[in-house]
C-alpha cells in the first residue's frame, strides 16, 4: 500500500498526468452537473422530442459563438410569447363582450445574413365566434408593411415567408428578405424592427395567446441539427454515457481477466487448459464484426453492446501477459508461507496474488477507457449506436448522414469530435503516466 | 496498428531433459499443433455462424422479407391481375418455398449451421445472398476477391508504412533517446487512442471541405480515366486521405513501442559489455540489441500482414472506400451468412498459419527457442 501511495507521489511530478487528471475531473463535474439538471426521462423525452419540443429552434442552426470568429454577423434565433410576458399584451374591453388585444415587440436587427424563417403560433379560446388578427411590421428607416389579417382558430401558425397573399403584396418570392432588405438597393437594413399585433375577440370568455419565433441563423451555445435540437443536450448527455461505458467497460474487463488469470495459474490442470483454448478461440473470432451483427440483428441497446464488449474483451492477449507473471509470483516465497500457515485457495488468490498484480493492472485500465469510448462512438458512425440515448457517436452519425461536411456545418462534427478527443487524450495521458510510474522497465526511459 | 508482444511463454527457454530425437520431437510438436490450432478454427468459426444466425433470429427476418418481396412483386404484375385470388394465393406461395429452398431456408437450422461450417472449412465459399460483384456474380470468392485489391492497396501502403517508418525512426531515437524528438515522439504518443476513422473525419474537412484540393471519398474519379496514368493519379489522390488517417492514427504510438522496446534491450549487460570492448556502435545495434528482439519484431509484422486481410472497416466506411471492411459491413446489414462467414474463414485461417509459422521463424532466428522442446 505504501509503495502505492509512493507511485502516486511520483505520478504529480508528470505534467500529462495532471493535465489527463484535470481533463477527468472536468468530465466527471459535467457528467454530475447534467445528471442533476436534466434526468434521464427528461433528456429522452427532449432527445426523441419532434417539432412540438423544438419548435422554437432553427435547423441546422451554427452556435452563436462563431459570430466572434466569422467577418459576416448572423442573427440569433429567439421566441417570445405573450403567456409568460416576454411579449406585451394589452388587452381593452369594450362593449357588447367584445375587446381589443395590443402586443407588439421590437427587437434589434445588426447581422449581415438574413434569418431562415418567423412564425407566429396563434393560440385563442372562443365558443363559436372565432378572433381576428392583423400583423404590420415596421422596419427601422421608418416604412410599414402590412402583413395579414385573418380569422384565427383556436390553433393557428402563420409563417411569414409562405404567406402568397404577402409575396403578391410585395411582388416577390422571398418574403423574408423582403422585409429586412431596403426595397430600392437591395441592402439589408440593420436597426430595431417591430412586428405589431393587433386582435379582437367577440366573446366575453374570449381570449388569444401569440408566441413570435424567429429562427435566426445561429442559436445557443452548440447549435441545432436536422431536427432542430439543440445539440447541447446530447453533448452534455454524451459525457455521463461516454464515461460510463469506457469505465464500466474496462474496470469490467481488467478486474475479469485478472481474476480469471489468477485462477487459472492457481488451480492450474484442466481449469487453466481451458482458459487458454478459449483465449486461443476467442483472439480467431472477429470483434468488431460480432458487435456489428450484435447491433444489426440482435439489440442496440448500448447495455447489451457493453456487456458484448466486455464479454469479448476478457479472453484476449492481457490474459496471456497477467498468467505468466502470475506463475512468477505463484513460486515466490510470501505465497509458501501463506500455504504453510494454512491460508485457503480463495484466501490466496484473492488476498495475496491479485494485489500483487493491482500496479499493472491501473494503467492497462486506465490507457483502455478511450478504446471502449471510441468504441462506442464508432458504432454509433456506422448506424449501430442506442436508440433511445443521445451520444457524442450518434450527433457525428447525424452530421454524417446529413452531409454536414459537405454542406458546411463543421460545427456539428467539431463539437462532438472535440468531446471525443479530450476525453480520449486525457485518459490516455494519465494512463501513459501511470505506464511509467508503475512499471520499473520505464521509470528510467 | 504495431503491439510489441512476448513471445508465448510456452515456446519460451526451457531446455528439455527428455533426449528424443529432433525429428519425433519436431513431428510431435507439429502434429498437435496442428490438430489444436485446427480445432480453435473449427469452433471459432461454428461461433462465427451461430451468432451471424443469432439462434434463427435471421431465419424469421429472411422468411419475412422474401414473402414480402414475392407477394408485392406478383401483386403488382400486370400478368397476375387476371388470376383469380385462390390461383395467385397458389402461386406467391410456390414461388415463396422456391425462394426458400434457393436461399436455404427449408433445412433446419442446426443441419446448416454444419453445412456451413464444412463449406467452410472446405473453402467452398459458396453463393452470396443479396450481395453481388460489381461484375454482377453471386460467387462470395469473387466478391471477396473483387474487393481485396482496394483493401490491400490501402491496408499495404500504410500499414508497410508505418512498420519500416517507426522500427527505422525508433531505433534513431533510442540511440540518443531524451533528446527533443524523442520528447516529442513521447509526448505526441497519446494521440494514438484516437482510432483511424476519427481523423479522417477531421483530414475530410480541412483538405476536402475547406480546402478542396483532395475527394471527399471513393477510390478513382467517375468515370474512371481510360488511361492508366491519369488513373494512378487519380487512384493516389483519393488514398492520400484515408492512408493518412490510418497511419496518423498509429504512428506515435508504434514508434513509441519499438523506442521503449529497444531502449529496454538496450540496458541488458551484454550491451554494456559490447560498448565496453570498444564495438562499433553499428555492430552493438545490429548484434546485440536488433536480433534478440527480431522475434517480437517478426511477431508484429506477421500481424500486421494478417490484419491486411481485415481491412478497416470504420475509416473505409467514412472514406467510402471499397474494400474488404466496407463489404463485411454492408453484408452484415444484409444478412449476408455466407460472406461474413467466407471473410471469417480466411482470416481465422491465416491467423492460423501465421501462428503455427511462428514457433518455427521463432526457432530460426532465435537460437535458444527450440521447436517443441518443453
Amino acid at each position: 500500500m505504501k509503495t502505492l501511495r509512493n507511485s502516486f507521489q511520483t505520478l504529480w511530478k508528470y505534467p500529462s498526468a495532471v493535465m489527463g487528471v484535470l481533463v477527468i475531473i472536468a468530465l466527471v463535474v459535467i457528467s454530475i452537473y447534467t445528471l442533476v439538471t436534466i434526468p434521464y426521462q427528461e433528456a429522452i423525452r427532449l432527445w426523441r422530442g419532434g417539432e412540438d419540443v423544438w419548435y422554437r429552434n432553427p435547423k441546422f442552426a451554427s452556435p452563436s459563438w462563431i459570430n466572434f470568429f466569422s467577418a459576416k454577423k448572423y442573427a440569433e434565433s429567439f421566441a417570445v410569447q405573450t403567456s409568460d410576458g416576454s411579449m406585451s399584451k394589452v388587452v381593452t374591453s369594450n362593449d357588447q363582450d367584445t375587446s381589443t388585444i395590443a402586443s407588439s415587440y421590437t427587437f434589434p436587427f445588426e447581422a449581415d445574413v438574413l434569418p431562415q424563417d418567423m412564425i407566429l403560433y396563434i393560440t385563442s379560446m372562443y365558443q363559436e365566434k372565432q378572433p381576428f388578427l392583423s400583423a404590420e411590421w415596421h422596419t427601422p428607416d421608418g416604412r410599414t408593411i402590412r402583413l395579414t389579417n385573418m380569422a384565427v382558430t383556436q390553433k393557428q401558425t402563420y409563417r411569414f415567408a409562405q404567406d402568397e397573399k404577402l409575396k403578391v403584396k410585395l411582388k416577390t418570392d422571398d418574403v423574408i428578405a423582403a422585409l429586412f432588405t431596403d426595397p430600392k438597393t437591395g441592402q439589408i437594413i440593420k436597426g430595431d424592427y417591430q412586428l405589431q399585433l393587433s386582435g379582437a375577440t367577440f366573446e366575453p370568455e374570449s381570449n388569444m395567446d401569440l408566441e413570435f419565433v424567429f429562427h435566426g441563423q445561429v442559436y445557443g451555445l452548440a447549435g441545432t441539427d436536422q431536427a432542430r435540437r439543440d445539440l447541447m443536450l446530447p453533448l452534455l448527455w454524451g459525457t455521463p454515457v461516454a464515461l460510463a461505458f469506457g469505465l464500466i467497460a474496462s474496470l469490467g474487463t481488467a478486474v475479469l481477466t485478472m481474476v480469471i488469470a489468477a485462477l487459472g495459474t492457481w488451480y492450474g490442470g484442466w481449469l487453466d487448459n481451458i482458459i487458454q483454448r478459449i483465449t486461443e478461440i476467442n483472439i480467431v473470432l472477429p470483434f468488431l464484426s460480432i458487435l456489428i451483427m450484435v447491433g444489426t440483428f440482435y439489440s442496440r441497446s448500448i447495455w447489451v453492446i457493453l456487456g458484448v464488449t466486455i464479454l469479448l474483451s476478457i479472453f484476449s492477449g492481457a490474459i496471456i501477459t497477467y498468467r505468466s507473471t502470475f506463475l512468477q509470483v505463484k513460486e515466490s516465497m510470501y505465497i509458501e508461507a501463506a500455504k504453510a500457515y494454512g491460508a485457503s485457495s480463495p484466501r490466496i488468490v484473492f488476498v495475496y496474488l491479485i494485489p500483487r498484480m493491482i500496479p499493472l493492472l491501473i494503467p492497462g485500465l486506465v490507457s483502455a477507457v478511450p478504446v471502449f469510448v471510441f468504441l462506442e462512438a464508432s458504432l454509433a458512425v456506422l448506424g449501430l449506436g442506442d436508440p433511445v440515448l443521445p451520444t457524442w457517436g450518434k450527433i457525428i452519425q447525424d452530421a454524417n448522414s446529413n452531409g454536414a461536411l459537405y454542406r458546411g456545418y463543421y460545427y456539428w462534427i467539431l463539437e462532438p469530435a472535440t468531446l471525443l478527443m479530450i476525453t480520449g487524450l486525457g485518459f490516455a495521458m494519465l494512463g501513459f503516466a501511470l505506464d511509467r510510474v508503475f512499471n520499473p522497465k520505464l521509470r528510467n526511459i | 496498428m504495431a503491439v510489441v508482444t512476448q513471445p508465448p511463454a510456452e515456446n519460451a527457454v526451457k531446455k528439455g531433459t527428455r533426449r528424443d530425437s529432433t525429428f519425433m520431437r519436431v513431428t510431435r510438436f507439429v502434429s498437435l499443433r496442428i490438430l489444436t490450432l485446427f480445432m480453435t478454427v473449427v469452433i471459432g468459426i461454428y461461433l462465427t455462424i451461430m451468432i451471424a444466425n443469432m439462434g434463427g433470429y435471421v431465419d424469421q427476418i429472411m422468411r419475412g422479407e422474401i414473402r414480402e418481396r414475392i407477394t408485392t412483386a406478383i401483386a403488382g404484375g400486370a400478368a397476375f391481375k387476371q388470376m383469380d385470388p385462390a390461383t395467385r394465393q397458389k402461386l406467391i406461395e410456390e414461388k415463396i418455398a422456391v425462394e426458400e429452398e434457393r436461399v436455404g431456408l427449408n433445412v433446419p437450422i442446426a443441419v446448416r449451421n454444419f453445412r456451413y461450417l464444412s463449406n467452410a472449412l472446405t473453402l467452398q465459399l459458396g453463393r452470396a445472398i443479396n450481395m453481388t460483384s460489381d461484375s454482377g456474380s453471386k460467387q462470395v470468392r469473387l466478391i471477396l476477391l473483387e474487393r481485396l485489391p482496394a483493401t490491400l492497396l490501402l491496408m499495404g501502403t500504410s500499414q508497410l508504412f508505418l512498420f519500416f517508418s517507426s522500427v527505422f525512426i525508433a531505433l534513431n531515437l533510442s540511440r540518443r533517446y531524451g533528446n527533443f524528438w524523442d520528447k516529442l515522439t513521447v509526448a505526441f504518443s497519446p494521440t494514438s487512442a484516437v482510432p483511424p476513422w476519427f481523423y479522417g473525419i477531421f483530414l475530410i474537412l480541412i483538405f476536402s471541405a475547406l480546402l478542396k484540393i483532395l475527394p471527399f471519398g471513393g477510390m478513382v474519379d467517375s468515370p474512371p480515366p481510360s488511361n492508366p496514368i491519369d488513373y494512378s493519379l487519380s487512384l493516389l489522390k483519393h488514398m492520400t486521405l484515408p492512408a493518412l488517417s490510418l497511419i496518423l492514427s498509429a504512428f506515435f504510438l508504434s514508434i513509441y513501442n519499438y523506442r521503449t522496446f529497444f531502449l529496454i534491450y538496450s540496458s541488458e549487460d551484454y550491451v554494456d559489455m559490447a560498448k565496453a570492448k570498444g564495438l562499433p556502435s553499428r555492430d552493438v545495434e545490429r548484434r546485440y540489441i536488433l536480433r534478440p528482439t527480431l522475434p517480437n519484431i517478426i511477431t508484429n509484422f506477421a500481424l500486421l500482414i494478417i490484419a491486411l486481410w481485415t481491412g478497416a472497416t470504420i475509416t473505409e466506411t467514412v472514406f467510402l472506400w471499397p474494400g474488404l471492411g466496407r463489404t463485411l459491413y454492408q453484408a452484415i446489414g444484409l444478412y449476408d451468412i455466407p460472406i461474413i462467414v467466407g471473410s471469417t474463414i480466411i482470416y481465422a485461417y491465416l491467423l492460423a498459419l501465421t501462428v503455427f509459422l511462428l514457433d518455427f521463424i521463432y526457432a530460426l532466428v532465435d537460437p535458444r527457442v527450440k521447436v517443441g522442446g518443453k
